[in-house]
């Protein structure tokens, strides 16, 4: 860097406060939702954010941690997380058959989340309290920490009826739209004709519908949807109004315009000589893309189906209307909480199910960091 | 690509958004002009009590529904009623005794003009902001040390991720009641703060909660342009004399304009939409929005029924409103394109 455009002391400090203080806004809120789930109702609202932090009564009540607990914790925590990303890709590849390697990375990711699970708070508990009783002065609590509403909230509550509902749907968004929309977008992207344009410019219009509309619409055929169909298909005919099959295909329907616009952007990344050369070989426009653009495709694959995720995951309106209680995702199920939040056990309870609905996404931007920020970018930098 | 290529590539996506997207939206457009109610029917009924010697009968007519005796539901007709469900929402007779009487304030007394009202006063403030401080953080990730700018990079996509209705949640509870930031708040100024009792101050918080939550998308977008300065023509602007922000004004703005269009873009589609926060903050009862409205009808009632056709009246005012919205951009964009093939 020149000394011309080197920066004085002032702005260099101005600009990393600002910076730090950007950072400290971005965080508190999530940070300190869950720092209140883990603490007894009367801390979690207390009026001194020392006690929310420390958590007195939650100590007082025999739910703490020790220094001892807190050290060894974070050591086995370090260690936890090092392994998943040193050795956990490594076990991966060399158990997964070849072209599975997803299916491989889910089922990796699965196994060591329950691990994590057994050990955080299966293991550790004990052999902590067996060190807490022999260490003397480092082994009183310090920290009150107690996991009694997550247990209520995934177990009495029944939370994770909503968490499978969530995972289907949203798996079943992510999968159905990115196979029909590759197909699009490539089609788009390798055809400069009006036609084509046209169909970008009325997706643009369909993205920006408000989703109310589009509910508005469904909602009478839904209800009565056996009715209506029972000409055509006799009593198989179901009630959509319900089903998660149903949200789904809504679902992908309302992502499709934003889906065909990014996987065009990033199919016009990928040089047509490539497939031009593939037909030249002899292929059909089917198999240029089955054989030579499918390989290729994959990061833009990958980052358009997590912003699928986000929407199949982070949607309320679609899935409070179309959805009945026993069906219900995690976000619209939330909102039952709001209806019986009485007492504050129940507002703490409704922390905790926030901060479950948090934590995968938590992760997702751990892994995919890189992938969010290229998606972002791919449809705004270009033009 | 041949046209019949093109065709099945695309096919499957474009039944999608005919069955989903623009079907519902005839359908809709067509339910505004409708109404259907259970169909009504008066009976007589006699109810006896007994009593000494003989009953007591009584009879009276009653308004029931006629229940299908092969379903077990309730029949239904639907009528055309033109432009009443319209009527009912917009409640134009109130409006205009309101303009009449010169009491302006009584118009956002009426659901949707209160909606309305605050849908767009919502997406005209938090526009600038969210332009302005993800310019700001852009530029203050950009002059940060290297190592520092990937976890900068994490930390700040945490608000954008977050679901929206999580995200206002998190945010409401440092406010709600005696919550944290209140509590701090109340004793620096020695007053009695309850942030959910009035109106102001929910809207506040929800120009905050929608700031926090997107200006992240424009910081990262911000920054890869900033990526893609011009050196050469920075180091001549400076030798030319210019300050720091000229340079920023003339240089490195006037670079990002496209970005800055086609957030603004976005953000309009998307704040129109607001809903989350509605739900979040719980603030049905003081500040509402246009995509709520429509969704309170759909909401079955105490009763169990849905204003349908209600919804769909409001819901073709919503729409309205879009195409208002996307008429410029989507000229210059037809525009362009037929400068671009002639």
């Amino acid at each position: 860097m020149s000394k011309a455009t080197a920066q004085p002391l002032s702005l260099k400090l101005a600009s990393g406060a600002f910076l730090a203080f950007w950072c400290l806004i971005a965080a508190f809120p999530i940070a300190w939702i869950a720092v209140m789930s883990v603490k007894s109702p009367r801390d979690a609202f207390d009026a001194s954010a020392w006690n929310v932090i420390t958590g007195p009564a939650t100590r007082a009540a025999g739910n703490g941690l020790s220094f001892l607990d807190i050290l060894l914790g974070l050591i086995v925590l370090y260690f936890a997380i090092r392994w998943a990303f040193t050795k956990l890709p490594r076990l991966v590849e060399q158990f997964s058959p070849p072209g599975f390697i997803v299916l491989g990375w889910l089922v990796g990711a699965a196994v060591y989340g329950l691990l994590f699970v057994l050990i955080f708070f299966g293991a550790l508990p004990v052999i902590f309290g067996a060190l807490n009783s022999i260490a003397g002065p480092l082994g009183t609590p310090i920290l009150g920490l107690t996991t009694e509403h997550y247990v209520a909230v995934w177990g009495e509550n029944q939370f994770y009826r909503n968490f499978i509902n969530s995972m289907i749907v949203t798996a079943g968004v992510v999968t159905v739209s990115l196979t029909v929309g590759t197909l699009a977008g490539y089609g788009l992207a390798r055809s400069g004709s009006n036609l084509a344009f046209w169909l970008l410019i009325i997706a643009l219009v369909f993205r920006a519908l408000p989703h109310s509309v589009l509910v508005a619409g469904y909602l009478p055929w839904f209800i009565n949807s056996a009715e209506i169909l029972r000409p055509i298909l006799g009593d198989l005919s179901p009630t959509l109004y319900g089903q998660p099959w149903a949200i789904i295909a809504v679902l992908v329907a309302i992502n499709q315009p934003f889906t065909i616009w990014m996987l065009r952007s990033f199919f016009q990344n990928i040089p047509s000589e490539l497939d031009e050369a593939a037909r030249v070989d002899g292929c059909s426009h089917f198999q240029a893309f089955r054989r030579v653009i499918m390989p290729v495709m994959w990061p833009g694959v990958i980052t358009t189906g997590l912003f699928s995720f986000l929407l199949g995951y982070n949607d309320f309106l679609v899935t409070a209307l179309l959805l009945d209680a026993q069906n219900q995702t995690m976000v619209p199920a939330i909102a039952g909480y709001f209806n019986r939040e009485t007492t504050t056990t129940d507002q703490v309870e409704a922390v905790a199910a926030a901060v479950s609905i948090t934590a995968p996404l938590f992760l997702l931007v751990m892994v995919f960091q890189r992938q969010i920020v290229s998606g972002l970018t791919a449809g705004a930098v270009k033009g | 690509m041949k046209f019949k290529t093109f065709f099945w590539f695309v096919a499957p996506s474009v039944f999608m958004m005919l069955l989903f997207i623009a079907a519902p939206l005839i359908s809709v457009f067509i339910q505004s002009f409708q109404i259907t109610q259970p169909v009504m029917q008066q009976i007589e009924v006699e109810t006896c009590t007994p009593g000494f010697l003989t009953q007591t009968c009584v009879t009276e007519t009653k308004t029931v529904p006629v229940i299908n005796e092969e379903t077990g539901r309730t029949e239904t007709t639907t009528a055309w009623v033109g432009f009443r469900s319209y009527q009912n929402v917009l409640q134009m007779d109130k409006f205009w005794s309101a303009i009449g009487s010169g009491n302006w304030g009584e118009i956002l007394q009426i659901d949707f003009w209160k909606a309305l009202r605050f849908t767009l006063m919502f997406t005209l403030v938090t526009l600038p902001l969210v332009i302005g401080v993800g310019l700001m953080i852009a530029l203050a990730v950009n002059n940060a040390a290297k190592s520092l700018r990937g976890p900068v990079i994490f930390v700040s996509l945490l608000p954008f991720i977050i679901t929206p209705v999580i995200g206002s949640l998190s945010i409401y509870w440092l406010f709600v009641g005696d919550g944290i930031l209140t509590a701090t708040l109340e004793r620096w100024t020695g007053q009695d703060i309850a942030m959910f009792a009035q109106a102001w101050t929910i809207e506040l918080l929800m120009y905050f909660y929608r700031v926090w939550h997107v200006a992240p998308f424009a910081f990262v977008i911000f920054y890869a342009g900033l990526q893609t300065v011009n050196m050469d023509t920075l180091e001549s602007a400076i030798i030319d004399g210019a300050s720091r922000f000229e340079r920023l004004r003339y240089v490195i703005v006037p670079h990002l304009m496209p970005l800055i269009i086609f957030i603004a873009l976005i953000h309009l589609m998307d704040c129109y939409r607001v809903f989350d926060e509605i739900i979040g903050f719980r603030s049905q009862a003081h500040v509402i929005s246009l995509q709520w409205l429509t969704f309170d009808f759909l909401t079955p009632d105490d009763a169990g029924n849905r204003a349908i056709s209600r919804a769909a009246a409001s819901a073709m005012l919503t729409m309205v409103g879009i195409v208002i919205l996307l008429i410029l951009p989507l000229r210059r964009t037809w525009r362009d394109h037929k400068g671009g093939t002639h």
